[in-house]
């Protein structure tokens, strides 16, 4: 049973508390580390700089992938950029501002300590990448160039053109692969994650199938890294690579870790529209988009006339009639909303009638082609290579998509889950981004995890197993472990039913957004929740995997999207629970007068984590309360 | 359940274990060899181009192409004996050529073992490569028999039966006078012209010689240089065979029954 | 300017289908390929062909794919001969059947190199880049000890050109594309990456010879042909290759004990 969550998190001052904790741990000497075995699953931000790191130091790592190589993770497809306080354009930005706007950003539902603790680290990410030869956008001066992103009030994000995840992690790939040169670190590519073994409470390993050949193996640590990103593709639909998937923080939820706030979703405004039913995910169109667009529907929702033939009387600017001041820049979420609020009076535009303009006309009048060109050229091609619509001419069509969940595995101050031995990185974990996250964090903090935060915290859980050996593999947990994970596979391989793995992502994919996506209330909730179990009943009786387990992808999916099924559901109940708006959670019960998230910070300053109690039973609620001492709470406008 | 060992890819091409002294360890790699490939190829480039400058001189008779014959075995007299500084060249280009053949021979065998057996079953649609370049070996081939040939015909002679030794002109006219040899040289220039315009690219490449200042005319020298050569060496046959050269119009020659007896000022003076 | 069309076109099918561990043949997919919408992406009416497959008892036909942005690099099929497909600077993911005609026959192949076998149908092993990588494709930088990152200026210039050379998605066009099956544009790339780079500076000549000689443990020679960069979803330049072989000449010839690297 699980006692009281204890968060870890230092006392003293604020900005002072990382550097006195990191004394207060306790070290491991280097001539000891080789003494020690850790598994690293992930090799995405998070991952990679993790295992460059600790191989680097003197550990013996595994790492594992189930791409083919490790450098295809996710976090290559970020484009904006990598927040950092460092202050460079001297236009007020601080260490302290970064993690004021973090946590103002989050809605105040993250733990003041963590964001801290990730703007102080921020600093020393751009060192490190700068060092690793990450190509960032320069001045002609050669310093480096800052640019604002996401509605921030400074110039603190540095990027490499709208590639900048792709050099982050190309970064920390090659330096993880000196690591494996040099045999500190073991790479297993093709290899997924199925299970987390263990024992007496403690993780000591994990349960893995090669993914060319089928087979099944277990290998044993002293301590076991997640850093396996988010669970965006419970939706189906989103802008989440295809593989993304969930498997590993949920198979390690169902051995005991707690799932902390699965239902914060950040959905992201600007995405390309779906083309068709057969659509099977959906691109990302950079947010720096809406500084000149005006979005757009028609007054009449049985307009059909090409939208240059729509006077201007019969337009309706939603987000400027009801923002004034804001107009097109409003927040994230609440572009979103809006948007979704005009597609469903039926007022959505395009063949399938589900999405809204965003028309660059009046800009390109105002400034003329060459500039919107110099701004957003790029863009403008990757728009009309994916739909064959010029945006120059003719508006974009653009319908919100989600992108990111802040939810995951819960952790402490020192990135370890309630199970002892196991922790979590990067967008696995719950930490640092509250109810929503600002733009261009995610690759902040999958560093500030792998790099500069890991190897502290790491050494004291270790220094506590010297001169004890792993968990054996061939004890009984792990030969039990193997056996579920080999029965599983067998079972979907047996199934043989009618309907494909796709077939069913997408039905679930259709509940979820429809019930627990942008806006969210009781009875669709509640609807959703007597949906998924039925759903996933049909999918352990109807699905048609083919084939057998050697290299066989309808049969990776099947396993992913099993998970996706019972964390769709906790999903779903966290969201029914939280009985608030916030962030990316907007409940439609709670909200204010003018449709704004109304937060409840009375009863529901607390990070929600949910533990599993066995299939079918409800999982139990903890509570971890939220302190805040540095910021105050205070409700947006944007009127 | 059905499960296989996985298995590694192993090198194609494994190194040998001990590190050879290093100007075999740099002819060992790719990258080295096309480096000696482009440098042989260079000296190859400036003896065809040399050598077409030098036919010329057919044009202005006899008596000027065996006087620069005779120029040429007496180069650098008398720094060097006579003849000597024509040998120098002579193994100076020997060893290129031998570079140049061996190293294509060697990059092609390399590159046969980098591909897939069968290759692709569908018909490749080559966006940049261009006949010059896919033709490269042929070319090779092509050309290496065609010297062999072209040695036997005009230097030893014993493929040409009216051959006279240092009698250039003579030699030329009554070689290309026989319809099925001029065709044969006319083939094996094409291919050299062909040839020559990748060669000529490609090796700014080879050697690493770039520069976006000059990279746009890489392309046009190339052209403009196998196109000279070409042009030159083909209008040698060409002219033989449509009589604008010919041994009767040149008050050199002696022809006899309609064969040419001799064209030489110099002849039986030299050697080689 | 036809934004979603209602049209539909069907296109013939002809797919390299290779169990694990077998051997492989071209399959034509007529049925499977018709009503297929031109604002799929390819890898979308690769899709559609698979749930029919499915529904039809059959297995899938299996590539590799992820983002679907043209940008992590998995997927990557010889397709009418041309590696990514007919459209310039696109990857297969990006490719849209916008691009083929109705009744248009098309030829899907995996990449063929003796350094990429082929896993399963359009599925390759493309672990040998790793290994080049590995050999020298970073600049040693541990954890922590990196000095502030505004101390050294990067000329505007060099680190434009970098990241041009860093665009590689190591995707595999190049060697697919390449006659010789040669790597040269992907090392090249990394390593002008690297080294065109204040900070690639100290390993620049060890580099450069130990990414060459791992690249060419396992790949042909340059011919020049330029069929890489033609087929590079990212537009990665040749030029890159001739700094390549500068950099590994001057490596032989240089006394990198008194002289240092650069």
């Amino acid at each position: 049973m699980i006692g009281e969550l204890n968060s870890k998190v230092p006392s003293g001052p604020i900005e002072d508390r990382w550097t006195n904790h990191k004394f207060d741990l306790r070290l491991v000497a280097p001539n000891n580390r080789r003494k020690f075995q850790v598994i690293i699953v992930g090799t995405g931000l998070a991952g990679a700089s993790a295992a460059a790191t600790l191989g680097e130091q003197g550990y013996n790592v595994k790492v594992f992938t189930y791409h083919d190589t490790p450098r295809r993770a996710h976090s290559i497809a970020a484009q904006g950029g990598i927040n950092a306080a460092k202050n460079y354009k001297s236009d007020g930005d601080s260490v302290f501002r970064l993690f004021y706007d973090t946590i103002k950003g989050g809605d105040f539902r993250s733990r003041e300590s963590n964001v801290y603790r990730l703007a102080e680290e921020s600093v020393n990410i751009i060192d490190q990448a700068v060092a690793q030869g990450v190509p960032f956008a320069r001045e002609y001066g050669g310093l480096l160039d800052n640019r604002s992103f996401g509605g921030a009030q400074v110039s603190r994000t540095f990027y490499a053109r709208g590639q900048t995840g792709q050099q982050l992690l190309l970064g920390a790939y090659q330096q993880m692969m000196r690591q494996v040169r040099q045999g500190t670190v073991k790479l297993y590519t093709r290899t997924e994650m199925l299970d987390l073994v263990v024992k007496d409470g403690v993780a000591c390993g994990i349960v893995v199938r090669d993914l060319v050949t089928g087979q099944v193996t277990s290998h044993s640590a002293h301590a076991v890294l997640l850093c396996t990103g988010g669970y965006g593709n419970v939706f189906y639909l989103s802008t989440n690579a295809k593989y993304s998937n969930a498997t590993a923080i949920w198979r390690a939820h169902r051995r005991g870790a707690l799932f902390a706030n699965p239902c914060f979703t950040q959905i992201h405004p600007t995405c390309i529209p779906a083309s068709d039913e057969f659509q099977s995910k959906l691109t990302l169109m950079s947010e720096s988009l809406r500084n000149d667009g005006r979005i757009w529907v028609p007054v009449d929702p049985d307009d059909t006339r090409p939208p240059d033939q729509i006077p201007e009387s019969e337009r309706d600017y939603f987000l400027e009639r009801k923002y004034p001041s804001f107009g097109n820049l409003v927040p994230r979420d609440v572009a979103s909303r809006n948007a979704k609020a005009v597609v469903d009076q039926g007022r959505g535009v395009g063949p399938l009638k589900n999405g809204v303009y965003l028309d660059f006309s009046s800009a390109i009048e105002r400034i003329g082609v060459e500039k919107i060109r110099e701004r957003y050229g790029n863009l403008f091609d990757m728009y009309e290579r994916i739909t064959d619509e010029n945006p120059y001419e003719v508006p974009m069509r653009i319908y919100p998509a989600v992108h990111y969940t802040m939810g995951g595995l819960w952790v402490d101050y020192n990135l370890m889950s309630n199970v002892p031995g196991l922790f979590v990185l990067g967008e696995a974990n719950f930490s640092d981004h509250g109810a929503n996250r600002l733009g261009a964090s995610a690759l902040m903090q999958g560093l500030a995890d792998g790099y500069f935060i890991i190897s502290y915290t790491l050494a004291d859980y270790l220094a506590g197993l010297l001169g004890t050996d792993p968990v054996p593999t061939d004890d009984p947990v792990f030969a039990d472990a193997e056996r579920s994970v080999g029965d599983t596979v067998a079972r979907l391989l047996s199934i043989k039913g009618t309907r494909s793995v796709d077939h069913f992502h997408r039905e679930l994919g259709k509940i979820m957004w429809d019930h627990c996506g942008m806006a969210r209330n009781k009875a669709g909730l509640e609807k959703a929740l007597s949906e998924i179990p039925a759903l996933r009943e049909e999918f352990w009786k109807d699905v048609r995997v083919l084939g057998g387990a050697a290299l066989n992808q309808s049969l990776e999916k099947a396993t992913r999207v099993a998970d996706f099924f019972e964390l769709g559901e906790l999903m779903v109940r966290d969201a029914l629970h939280r009985e608030e708006s916030c962030g990316g959670h907007f409940r439609e019960e709670h909200q204010t007068e003018d449709g704004e998230a109304l937060r409840d910070d009375e009863n529901f300053a607390y990070v929600a984590a949910w533990e599993w109690t066995g299939k079918g039973n409800e999982p139990v609620l903890h509570r971890e309360p939220l302190k805040f001492e540095y910021v105050t709470p205070t409700q947006r406008s944007y009127k | 359940m059905q499960t296989m060992e996985r298995q590694r890819v192993a090198p194609v091409h494994p190194r040998p274990r001990r590190p050879a002294p290093w100007p075999v360890e740099f002819y060992r790699s790719t990258v080295g060899m096309k480096w000696v490939m482009a440098v042989s190829g260079i000296f190859l480039m400036g003896y065809v181009f040399l050598h077409m400058l030098g036919n010329l001189k057919l044009y202005m008779g006899a008596d000027d192409i065996n006087h620069y014959g005779e120029f040429l075995r007496d180069l650098l007299v008398p720094i060097f004996p006579r003849t000597v500084t024509l040998w120098l060249l002579r193994i100076g280009l020997i060893l290129a050529f031998f570079f140049h053949v061996h190293s294509a021979y060697r990059l092609t065998r390399i590159n046969r073992r980098a591909r897939a057996e069968g290759g692709y079953i569908s018909k490749r649609d080559y966006q940049a490569a261009t006949i010059a370049s896919r033709s490269m070996r042929m070319t090779g081939v092509v050309i290496l028999l065609f010297v062999l040939w072209h040695l036997a015909d005009l230097t030893w002679g014993t493929a040409n039966p009216d051959f006279v030794r240092g009698d250039v002109y003579r030699n030329v006219v009554a070689s290309f006078e026989r319809p099925v040899v001029s065709l044969i040289y006319i083939v094996a220039n094409i291919a050299l012209g062909l040839h020559l315009f990748h060669g000529a690219w490609s090796m700014f490449q080879s050697l690493g010689l770039n520069n976006p200042r000059w990279n746009s005319v890489r392309r046009g020298f190339a052209a403009g240089f196998a196109g000279i050569v070409m042009v030159g060496n083909l209008s040698f046959p060409i002219a033989v065979l449509t009589g604008v050269i010919s041994a009767d119009d040149n008050p050199d020659c002696r022809v006899v029954d309609g064969v040419i007896e001799t064209c030489e000022l110099y002849a039986g003076e030299g050697e080689g | 300017m036809s934004g979603a069309s209602n049209e539909t076109i069907d296109v013939v099918l002809h797919v390299w289908r290779q169990p694990p561990g077998g051997e492989g043949r071209m399959v034509t997919y007529t049925e499977e390929a018709k009503g297929i919408s031109p604002d799929m992406s390819f890898l979308e009416m690769l899709d559609v062909v698979n749930e029919r497959l499915i529904a039809k008892g059959e297995e899938p036909i299996a590539f590799e794919h992820d983002c679907r942005e043209g940008i992590c690099g998995s997927c990557g099929m010889m397709i009418n001969g041309q590696p990514h497909g007919p459209q310039k600077g696109t990857a297969t993911c990006q490719l849209h059947m916008r691009e083929f005609r109705d009744g248009d026959e098309i030829y899907v192949e995996p990449w063929r190199a003796r350094a990429f076998p082929v896993l399963r149908d359009l599925i390759v092993d493309r672990s040998a880049f790793d290994r080049i990588i590995e050999a020298g494709g970073y600049i040693t930088a541990p954890t922590g000890s990196a000095p502030d990152a505004n101390l050294i200026p990067v000329p505007k210039e060099a680190a434009d050109a970098a990241m041009d050379a860093a665009a590689c998605i190591a995707c595999g066009a190049c060697v697919a594309a390449c006659p010789n099956n040669a790597a040269h544009l992907f090392t090249a790339a990394k390593l002008q990456h690297l080294n065109l780079l204040p900070q690639g500076q100290a390993e620049r000549y060890q580099r450069t010879v130990a990414m060459v000689e791992a690249m060419e443990e396992y790949f042909g020679s340059c011919t020049m042909h330029g069929e890489c960069q033609e087929a590079c979803p990212k537009e990665i330049s040749v030029d890159f290759i001739a700094y390549m072989n500068r950099d590994f000449v001057k490596a032989q010839l240089k006394n990198r004990k008194l002289a240092g690297q650069t």
